[in-house]
């Protein structure tokens, strides 16, 4: 696979390392009443699409940017690919 | 040696004749033949044995598709099996040896196989070796094995080399016959990238084999005009001898190089194979088709092949595999071949066509609406029996025939990302579905195009619609005249009626019957149907094979083959070796090593190494004397505890942590505090995992408020930067902190023991106070040494002794531990290596990778109140699970034997005294043993169950696997200064 890296162009998937659903990026608040079955949700229940998925991706023979890659788990096709830093940002993780 | 079977003309060169043997009978071809075409050549049609029952076989093919005629290539280390005499480049000197037969090919004992072959049906291996379970691995399967082998490996390390490269183009274009060359003609003038890859070892294809002219030219002169053009420019890589094996993801294909299989040996410097992965914009699949035959009973005799091969190794390689050849066709293609054949002097006994309207022929008999039904000749063929239009039987003496069943595009690597072909009727085969995959387009037979101007013309306009994508125009470029038959076929998979067995897949021996009974017994889908037979395995992938076993299973479906389906296609293409895919990384070079800073100097000590993670690390340093390394090993222990020794431990990682909010980063990462922890200072962090499982444990300093040196174990020294960029990145992106690595930058030695203050004092410039007081217990600091070299200073300890880590710019490294080690002399210093290490740690009660295993919780170690409560630390939460906090847990001990002679072993398990050694009484297991000098006595680290309540409690400590069962003291894990005094003096 290529992943077209929003800083670097186009790599081989080669150069990175996968972890999985981008949700791990959603962690809960720990402070909250219902943290431990929230934290349980969190690590443990995942969807499974046939689909589009949003996932994480390290870029670790690279540039050590963290990316939130939308793949097709049907087809690989990517259609979408940015700085988890960015989305982590937009989802409100930087407040 | 006479070429009996020798026609003329044809591409081979007469004037470099070749000499070869096989099994041991030397032959002579010419250069341009391939193993296959001299051995017809040569008379030689029996090339092998088949898989299951040793059936008598000969050269069915003549190219990659091959079934049959794999054979054993050179002797000794290079000793090559199952590959393809079709494919083979002749070259002068080759060996070759047929396979699974014994004790020779005319005569193979096994072959008893045949005799008994109705209990070798379909699914035999299920039914007939289930019981009893325990002879399958010892009785069964070595018998199968032997008998149904294939080529032996000859068990020595192959002596050459292979390697592996990237490239990148516009387009690639994969094979060379009509549709290639006219791609990359139309392609290469415009501009683009190109690559042309071609399996042979000449470009051309199918217009090597064929007498039809291009204008005026020959097929093969037109190519090789073609060439040499593409030759001419810059932009076109020609790649022969390459196989374009899979399609991957993005445009990605995989394909080999044979560099040197053509060559006795590859030539100085050169490797045997490449693999070459290739990055295409677009690409082009003009990969030809396959022709397949027709079954009916005694259809896999010696002589009996494709038609269109027999044409190609007329045409191409002036060779037949008889003066007497009979056809068997359903379609035109058939007349063809008798034509070409005939017009090479051989004499068509016969042209059998189904078809009750065959066209007619003045220079051979065809027999329309006939059918071979039968054959004869145990070792090659001898006659056939023909059931003629109005029934009656006909016996027709000949030694070849050729099977014309029609074409199948070669549409697999279309499929290889799960595209699915669809069925023509006017052609009688899968194509490629259109407009499925952007990046490759299908042009030529391989898209269904049969004739020779269509394969021209599509070649051409696919060339120009892929490259207007890339926005580069080309034009068609002027093509010869080349013929256009329509191809006329009525669809015949096989003759009914025959009582005997008809081969359908001439590789695994699956026949027609066998297909009907896996159809009998439940077995519908073609998936199915190919496990449960074997149908299409091995190295030819049913290439011809497939089709017709689809044909059947439609026929007992009462469907048609489009609705039945074909198996899903995936790679290789052909056969890889795996050589190629290891390419370089063999033996010392299967992954990168890493040495220390040390490494060097400790070679010059005699050091034995050891691998840790990548890295080399001396294990031990063994003196004059020493002849076992225990010896070495408690002498450096107890040098560290009564003087002074030293060890590198560069390989830990090392991550700069810099930024405002650095503090309350690693107050994230850690479960225990760092936001108090003054500059100068350093602590030790354990780091959890989300699940409250320990992930590694180390030290943090703090150089500046917003400075800290991050340590990790060597082992997880990747993982953990890996996870922290996860956190910084991911978690807390609004945190002002920033990190690198710094493993690589700095040589770092633990200096420990009772004198390890003296000693350095001796090289820290004196402008450093390093005293008890100036310099105390994890203290940490940026300092000079040997007069102005900058270092870096930590007072922690794995050994509980006093001790330092000290670092300095990895180049210096070699230096430092030379001088430590001169200015260390008076105090008697010694190397340690990670054995004593080890013994160090487990005497102080450290926890390592033994113990922080991944199954192991902060509680476990004895840090359940490091986990701070007042903080958002990653586990912090999910370690509140009931689960984690039971009473009843693992808690890791130390234990001593009862018996102070008695050994301890890693890996035992613990048990109450008086209940039987059994998993249900399993109380804990043994993580870490070692010989304590200290003690005098073996000693280990354990988990126990309710290990911290259990001090003093005698338990046996129990290793079947080793024969060990032996009483233990439960102890504290801290064996030696459990006070921690000695660090602080």
């Amino acid at each position: 696979m290529i992943i077209n890296h929003p800083l670097l162009g186009p790599r081989d998937a080669q150069e990175f390392v996968y972890l999985g659903d981008a949700s791990l990026i959603d962690r809960p608040d720990a402070s909250g009443e219902t943290a431990l079955d929230d934290f349980h949700d969190y690590l443990y229940l995942r969807d499974n699409p046939a689909g589009s998925h949003k996932e994480l991706w390290f870029h670790e023979q690279g540039d050590r940017s963290w990316l939130v890659v939308t793949r097709d788990t049907r087809t690989h096709e990517i259609t979408h690919v940015e700085l988890a830093f960015e989305y982590a940002k937009r989802r409100g993780r930087d407040k | 040696m006479s070429q009996k079977s020798r026609l003329d003309g044809g591409l081979i060169d007469r004037s470099r004749p070749l000499s070869f043997s096989f099994d041991g009978k030397n032959y002579t071809g010419y250069a341009g033949d391939t193993l296959a075409s001299a051995l017809l050549a040569n008379d030689v049609r029996l090339m092998g044995r088949s898989f299951k029952y040793h059936r008598p076989r000969g050269v069915f093919s003549a190219g990659s598709e091959e079934p049959n005629a794999l054979v054993e290539l050179r002797s000794s280390a290079r000793r090559e099996p199952n590959t393809r005499a079709t494919v083979a480049e002749l070259f002068d000197g080759l060996e070759a040896s047929s396979q699974n037969r014994f004790p020779s090919l005319r005569f193979d004992a096994l072959a008893f196989n045949d005799a008994f072959s109705s209990f070798l049906s379909a699914g035999f291996y299920y039914k007939t070796f289930m019981w009893p379970a325990a002879f399958w691995e010892k009785l069964y399967e070595p018998a199968i094995r032997r008998a149904a082998g294939l080529g032996r490996l000859y068990g020595k390390e192959d002596p050459d080399n292979y390697d592996k490269g990237f490239l990148h183009c516009d387009l690639l274009i994969i094979g060379s016959g009509p549709s290639g060359l006219a791609t990359a003609l139309t392609a290469g003038r415009a501009g683009a990238e190109v690559i042309l890859a071609e399996e042979d070892f000449i470009f051309g294809g199918r217009l090597l084999a064929e007498r039809n002219l291009l204008s005026e030219q020959d097929g093969s002169e037109w190519a090789a005009t073609v060439i040499s053009e593409l030759q001419s420019l810059a932009n076109v890589r020609l790649l022969s001898r390459t196989t374009v094996f899979g399609q991957y993801d993005h445009g990605i294909f995989g394909a080999v190089e044979r560099v040197s299989d053509h060559l006795p040996e590859p030539i100085s410097h050169k490797p045997r194979q490449v693999l070459w992965r290739i990055y295409a914009k677009r690409a082009l699949l003009t990969a030809g088709a396959t022709e397949r035959p027709i079954a009916f009973e005694n259809n896999d005799r010696p002589g009996i092949m494709l038609a269109g091969a027999m044409r190609a190794y007329a045409n191409r390689w002036a060779a037949t595999a008889s003066q007497d050849i009979a056809i068997f066709t359903n379609n035109d293609d058939g007349h063809r071949t008798a034509r070409d054949l005939s017009a090479q002097g051989v004499n068509i006994v016969a042209l059998v066509d189904c078809r009750i309207d065959a066209p007619p022929s003045t220079e051979f008999e065809v027999l329309s609406g006939a059918q071979v039904v039968n054959s004869r000749g145990r070792l090659g063929l001898k006659s056939i029996q023909v059931q003629l239009r109005d029934g009656s039987m006909k016996e027709l003496a000949c030694g070849a025939l050729g099977l014309a069943g029609g074409w199948n595009p070669n549409v697999h690597l279309t499929c290889h990302k799960r595209g699915r072909p669809i069925w023509n009727d006017k052609i009688s085969a899968f194509v490629p579905a259109t407009d499925t995959d952007p990046l490759l387009r299908a042009a030529g037979a391989a898209a269904g195009i049969l004739s020779t101007h269509g394969a021209l013309l599509s070649g051409a306009g696919k060339a120009i619609e892929a490259l207007k994508e890339l926005d580069i125009s080309a034009r068609t470029p002027i093509l010869p005249k080349a013929e256009d038959a329509p191809v006329n076929i009525a669809p015949f998979w096989y003759v009914k009626g025959g009582k005997g067995r008809a081969w359908l897949d001439l590789q695994n021996d699956v026949t027609v019957k066998d297909i009907k009974l896996a159809h009998q017994e439940g077995f519908k889908s073609v998936e199915h149907v190919k496990r449960y037979t074997t149908l299409g395995m091995a190295t030819d992938q049913g290439k011809t094979a497939n089709i017709g076993a689809l044909a059947v299973l439609a026929e007992m479906e009462g469907k048609t083959i489009p609705d039945v389906g074909t198996t899903i296609f995936r790679p290789p293409y052909t056969p890889v070796s795996i050589g190629a895919f290891a390419g370089g990384s063999r033996g010392k070079e299967f992954r990168p090593y890493r040495l220390t800073p040390s490494h060097k100097w400790a070679e010059e000590q005699g050091a034995v190494f050891v691998e840790a993670g990548n890295w080399l690390r001396a294990q031990w340093f063994p003196i004059e004397g020493e002849s076992h390394w225990r010896q070495s090993v408690d002498r450096e222990v107890i040098a560290v505890r009564k003087s002074v020794g030293i060890c590198d431990v560069t390989t830990l990682g090392k991550i700069d942590v810099q930024g405002a909010d650095a503090a309350e980063f690693l107050n994230h990462i850690y479960c225990n505090g760092f936001a108090k922890l003054p500059v100068g200072k350093t602590r030790y962090g354990l780091m959890l995992r989300e699940d409250g499982f320990a992930m590694d444990d180390g030290t943090a300093a703090r150089l500046a408020e917003d400075h800290f040196i991050v340590t990790t174990t060597t082992a997880n020294a990747v993982p953990v930067f890996r996870h922290m960029e996860f956190c910084r990145q991911c978690l807390w992106p609004g945190l002002d902190v920033q990190l690198i690595s710094t493993t690589e930058a700095w040589a770092q030695f633990a200096v420990a023991g009772p004198n390890a203050r003296d000693l350095l004092q001796k090289i820290v410039d004196p402008t450093h106070d390093i005293s008890n007081e100036g310099f105390p217990y994890m203290a940490c600091g940026e300092i000079t040494i040997c007069g102005c070299l900058r270092a870096r200073l930590f007072r922690i300890s794995f050994s509980g002794e006093l001790a330092y880590e000290i670092a300095v710019p990895t180049r210096y490294g070699d230096a430092l531990i030379r001088r430590l080690m001169e200015a260390g002399k008076e105090f008697d210093v010694v190397p340690y290596g990670t054995e004593a290490l080890g013994v160090l740690r487990i005497e102080k009660g450290h926890s390592a990778g033994n113990e922080l295993n991944g199954q192991s919780t902060a509680a476990m170690l004895g840090m359940g109140r490091m986990v701070s409560q007042k903080k958002d630390s990653i586990g912090r939460v999910l370690t509140g699970r009931p689960h984690l906090l039971r009473e009843d847990d693992y808690r890791l001990v130390g234990l001593k034997p009862v018996n102070a002679g008695d050994p301890i072993l890693s890996g035992a398990h613990l048990m109450n005294v008086g209940e039987i050694a059994n998993a249900a009484n399993d109380q804990g297991w043994v993580t870490s043993a070692a010989y304590s000098p200290h003690i005098g006595a073996s000693i280990a680290l354990a988990f126990l169950k309710k290990g911290d309540q259990r001090l003093g409690e005698v338990i046996r400590i129990v290793s079947p696997i080793d024969n060990l069962e032996i009483e233990g003291e439960v102890t504290s894990p801290h064996f030696i200064d459990p006070e921690g005094e000695r660090l602080r003096v």
